[in-house]
């Protein structure tokens, strides 16, 4: 048992905190989200060829520095800590993961290009009424001689505005709900019949409601086989689940500090709160939120690669738990603040909002229960 | 012992429901269901209806113009109030500083100030928080020195919600620097318009001006706008944050927000595609949220009861605001989740005859910032942490 980092991963880790701390500090960060179009592409930018960061978990084959699981989890923590609102995990990890798992002329010429900083890719599973279950979808795809239709309404996808591709799920087959006919298909941002709404999110990212009418995204959209996405695309779900989590363990540290900080230079009563019981055991139950959320982040990432109900139930117990950590750990930071904590006006509210969005993405603690009695009921029986 | 209400109780409840049915302003209800941000004339159009009808203020005396209802009436007024989700009447005038005014003050400051809470024509807002005094409110050191006939006062006011539409403030500040720190300060009322005095918004998480900074330099007040003697202005703090916190509790809007809750999770969906009220999960929490608010109800009901007989909110009422505020805080966390994915679009109004809508289902619009804003119930009115702390002293005797 080992849990310590490889050298390389060690300069991974300090050379992206270095920069987020030079060039990406919470002032910068808000100067960014007030440019046109709420971000500085600049950084990502910097991302593929300053740090050259992008191809950390791609092999080496594709132009990449051969990592994976571990390297998505040391940027993703890193990225927390600074609340960046940078889509590595919506190009690399999901976008990445599906073009690495299809193979074939998109992935030896789009993988390249993502490491390049050049492709961005939205990812485009949920629906108004699909909830957490990427079975219960409504968008759906046909097949005729030009190619591949879209039609339907995609929700809430991260990066959807400045994205250069979409990968979008859709059905060829079935019903809403059903495990059978979900396919997915890797489509270029400026497609004809593909119209969007973009608005910021209460976090401070950009994200798209996407419209697709009679889309036609020619015949090599597709990838894997017709019908027989979902497990994929669970993986790549997970995949990005356990990526979330170590974001929100980054971005939970930074708030524990923030609030640690805080606590001690604020006077009342003639002292630093931080003086007072009630305030201490508080820091201390959030330092030990922060503490199992890093070890379920761990727990999570290292069993990625196993097969899928055990990789399901370490994923989801590592979501579930962090939700709850999550929420518990933002309340308490912005109750320890004071007023000071609501305003816009410091870092700390900010990191509170961004914990909030994080809970619910990819499934809330709820999801995560039930999907984790559903493994143990199929285990039982 | 008896919970049901007598025929002449449920006549008054029906009288009060009709009342509100016929009467709220319907420009009003249109723009609450918009989720538009309410302006001043807003804010006041429903206070002035209560006003005419001698309602706004249940809690007051009669003979200072209050209704003259028993604790019975006020709290079926309320439930009607929340049942027809009305904007609430602002408290800073009604429930904060009136009562301060009747108590303590003289026979001119009530002819003078009373009438104008009543009517609305003053808007008030509050200048108690400092930057360095939130639960350490006594440590405030906002300055006023007689001069004469007048008070110089000098300080920056924090969290003053509202102010930027107010007319007066009530405001403690320090008249005697060398006293112990409860013992020299004073109630002072002043006119916001006068000379030194500037309010600058103080932006909050959901992107709402609801509060505000309050800077004085050199504000030249009248003796005669000081509430009660100099340096005993604590026992009127006092007062009005036992006050303010009996309204806090906000049992009948919690038994609204929960409805709203319960409608919205009637049309959510959870992941099979089933109603959300239909998952064992999520209408567990509900039910559980719904045991806490009985139970909140039930002890603000006897407390009301015990104020009835004579005994005036006292330490019990901190119970009532933790536990009320904890129960409107988590109503807004199940809203949040109730609305999934559409709890991230940053919410923004466009303007009337726009062709832009906002993203995603009304009831989502604003679950996130809603979630958000209140936070500051726990934070604010004495922090939970203050009120548990006079619970463990008053209460308890620790």
């Amino acid at each position: 048992m080992d849990f310590s980092f490889t050298e390389t991963q060690g300069m991974l880790r300090d050379s992206l905190a270095r920069y987020l701390r030079e060039r990406y500090d919470f002032d910068t960060r808000q100067k960014m989200l007030a440019l046109e179009g709420g971000r500085d592409p600049a950084v990502w930018k910097a991302l593929a060829e300053e740090l050259g960061i992008l191809g950390a978990g791609f092999p080496e084959a594709h132009g990449g520095l051969g990592g994976g699981p571990v390297e998505h989890m040391v940027i993703m923590e890193e990225l927390g800590r600074a609340i960046a609102v940078e889509p590595y995990l919506d190009t690399c990890i999901v976008g990445g993961g599906a073009l690495l798992a299809a193979g074939g002329d998109h992935a030896e010429t789009l993988i390249p290009a993502i490491i390049a900083g050049e492709v961005i890719i939205g990812f485009a599973w949920a629906e108004a009424r699909s909830r957490y279950n990427p079975a219960r979808i409504a968008t759906r795809a046909s097949a005729d001689g030009s190619g591949w239709t879209l039609d339907g309404d995609k929700a809430v996808v991260i990066a959807g505005p400045y994205a250069t591709h979409y990968l979008v799920t859709a059905r060829t087959a079935g019903n809403p709900g059903d495990r059978d006919g979900v396919s997915l298909f890797l489509v270029g941002a400026g497609t004809a019949g593909i119209s969007r709404r973009d608005y910021p999110t209460v976090d401070g990212w950009m994200a798209s409601e996407l419209h697709f009418e009679r889309a036609n995204v020619g015949p090599h959209a597709l990838l894997g086989r017709e019908g027989k996405a979902l497990p994929l695309v669970e993986e790549l779900i997970d995949r990005a689940t356990a990526a979330t989590c170590a974001e929100a363990a980054g971005t939970m540290r930074r708030l524990h500090e923030l609030t640690l900080d805080y606590a001690r230079q604020r006077v009342q009563f003639g002292q630093p709160i931080s003086r007072f019981q009630v305030i201490q055991h508080r820091l201390v139950d959030m330092l030990m939120e922060v503490e199992q959320a890093v070890s379920m982040t761990y727990q999570a990432t290292l069993r990625l690669d196993l097969p899928a109900a055990e990789r399901a139930r370490a994923v989801s117990q590592a979501k579930a738990k962090i939700a709850k950590g999550a929420r518990f750990l933002g309340q308490a930071a912005i109750q320890t603040h004071g007023g000071i904590g609501i305003t816009n006006e410091l870092a700390a509210g900010h990191y509170f909002k961004r914990l909030t969005m994080l809970e619910s993405r990819f499934g809330d603690q709820d999801h995560h229960l039930a999907r984790l009695e559903a493994l143990m009921l199929a285990e039982a029986a | 012992m008896d919970l049901a209400f007598s025929p002449e109780e449920r006549a008054f409840r029906d009288e009060v429901r009709s009342f509100i049915a016929d009467n709220y302003p319907p420009e009003l209800r249109g723009k609450q269901d918009e989720g538009e941000e309410l302006g001043k004339e807003d804010m006041l159009s429903w206070h002035r209806v209560l006003a005419r009808k001698g309602w706004v203020a249940p809690a007051w005396p009669k003979e200072y113009g209050g209704p003259g209802w028993n604790a019975t009436q006020r709290y079926i007024f309320s439930e009607e109030l929340a049942r027809a989700d009305t904007i609430p009447v602002l408290p800073f005038g009604i429930n904060m500083v009136g009562p301060v005014i009747y108590t303590f003050g003289t026979p001119e400051q009530k002819a003078r100030f009373l009438p104008r809470i009543l009517s609305g024509d003053d808007w008030w807002c509050q200048g108690y928080s400092e930057p360095g005094a939130g639960s350490d409110l006594a440590s405030l050191r906002t300055r006023a020195e007689r001069q004469g006939d007048h008070y110089i006062v000098n300080g920056q006011k924090t969290w003053t919600t509202l102010a930027q539409h107010a007319d007066w403030g009530f405001f403690l500040v320090r008249t005697d620097p060398a006293a112990k720190p409860q013992e020299g300060i004073s109630f002072l009322l002043i006119d916001m318009k006068t000379p030194g005095v500037t309010v600058r918004p103080i932006i909050t998480l959901g992107g709402e001006h609801e509060v505000n900074e309050v800077w004085l330099e050199n504000v030249k007040v009248p003796v005669e706008n000081r509430v009660f003697e100099e340096n005993k202005g604590w026992t009127c703090a006092k007062f009005l944050l036992a006050h303010e916190r009996t309204g806090i509790a906000g049992v009948a809007r919690s038994k609204r927000g929960i409805e709203r809750l319960k409608a919205i999770a009637r049309v959510e969906v959870d992941d099979d595609g089933q109603p959300l009220l239909m998952n064992p999960f999520f209408r567990r929490k509900v039910a559980d949220l719904e045991c806490d608010l009985t139970a909140l109800e039930f002890t603000e009901l006897r407390t009301l009861a015990g104020e009835a007989a004579g005994r005036g909110p006292g330490p019990e009422s901190s119970l009532l605001k933790v536990k009320g505020t904890e129960i409107q805080q988590r109503i807004t966390e199940l809203v949040l989740e109730a609305v999934g994915h559409y709890g991230a679009p940053y919410f923004r109004a466009f303007p009337e005859g726009s062709n832009e809508y906002p993203i995603g289902p009304a009831h989502a619009h604003r679950a996130a910032p809603t979630y958000f804003n209140m936070r500051k119930t726990s934070i604010y009115g004495g922090s939970n942490e203050i009120q548990r702390n006079i619970i463990a002293k008053m209460v308890l005797g620790l």
